[in-house]
């Protein structure tokens, strides 16, 4: 597979139900590729742990993926405040989530720890007062 | 355990349509955040929550997680049977808690995370 897929999506902002969209048809797109459960499953968890974040506090964004024969690709990115720490925004537990979030079973401050384990290339953007964007690359031979 | 031995256990009413028959579920995972079961579970086949809201489904299919129990008497809406129904995955209802219904199923076999 020498072709490169691109896709583009919008992630609205405040829509709890539609939040998981553009993760749902990435993962769609691995999976009728023939890519690996594993690498299918880390894809999803990094993507829809970053589009959750864009969608609780990046008041929504976009999310970019190009998927080429060795790798899948993915930038999320919002006009959200920005991460002011982004070193204790890494930390398992630190959350900034409002208990409203905390009430849909997110914001238990696992998302950047979680989006970091499940990818193989993680680099984050931000700067505050104008927005966040969250690089995610997860290679298909990743052992 | 295939899907109508988990409905008789825990005195389940099967909200999705047309339940796969031939689902053989072996593990399990029991949180009401969303964020452990994507930190935590790894080869889970059904989620147990608390929680009931489309993110439990959307996080179910990210996750591979074939089965949904909801429990204390909780029942999803219509537009997270439509989006399960949709991926291909089971929600089930029980009045059991938590406790008692993972206790139930640990006690038939199914297992978790890290043993």
């Amino acid at each position: 597979m020498n072709n490169v897929i691109v896709r583009d999506y919008d992630i609205p902002a405040n829509d709890f139900t539609a939040a998981g969209e553009a993760s749902s048809s990435v993962r769609k797109i691995l999976v009728q590729l023939g890519v690996s459960p594993y690498v299918v499953k880390r894809t999803s968890i990094a993507m829809y742990e970053a589009e959750i974040n864009a969608v609780i506090h990046g008041h929504g964004g976009k999310a970019h993926v190009e998927i080429d024969g060795s790798k899948v690709y993915i930038r999320i990115s919002d006009e959200g405040p920005g991460i002011p720490d982004l070193e204790l925004a890494m930390q398992e537990g630190y959350s900034t989530a409002p208990d409203s979030i905390r009430e849909m079973g997110f914001g238990a401050g696992m998302g950047l720890s979680n989006i970091k384990k499940h990818s193989d290339i993680m680099k984050i953007d931000t700067e505050v007062n104008k927005g966040t964007t969250v690089h995610i690359t997860v290679f298909f031979n990743a052992i | 355990m295939r899907i109508a031995e988990i409905a008789e256990l825990l005195k389940a009413e099967i909200c999705t349509k047309d339940p796969s028959q031939d689902l053989d579920i072996l593990s399990a995972c029991s949180a009401d955040l969303m964020s452990d079961v994507m930190a935590f579970s790894k080869e889970n086949a059904m989620l147990l929550t608390g929680l009931v809201n489309p993110q439990v489904v959307r996080t179910a299919e990210m996750m591979d997680i074939k089965v949904v129990v909801f429990v204390r008497g909780k029942k999803p809406q219509p537009p997270m049977i439509e989006l399960a129904e949709e991926k291909g995955i089971v929600l089930l209802s029980t009045d059991y808690p938590l406790f008692v219904a993972s206790g139930k199923l640990y006690s038939k076999g199914i297992r978790g995370r890290g043993e």
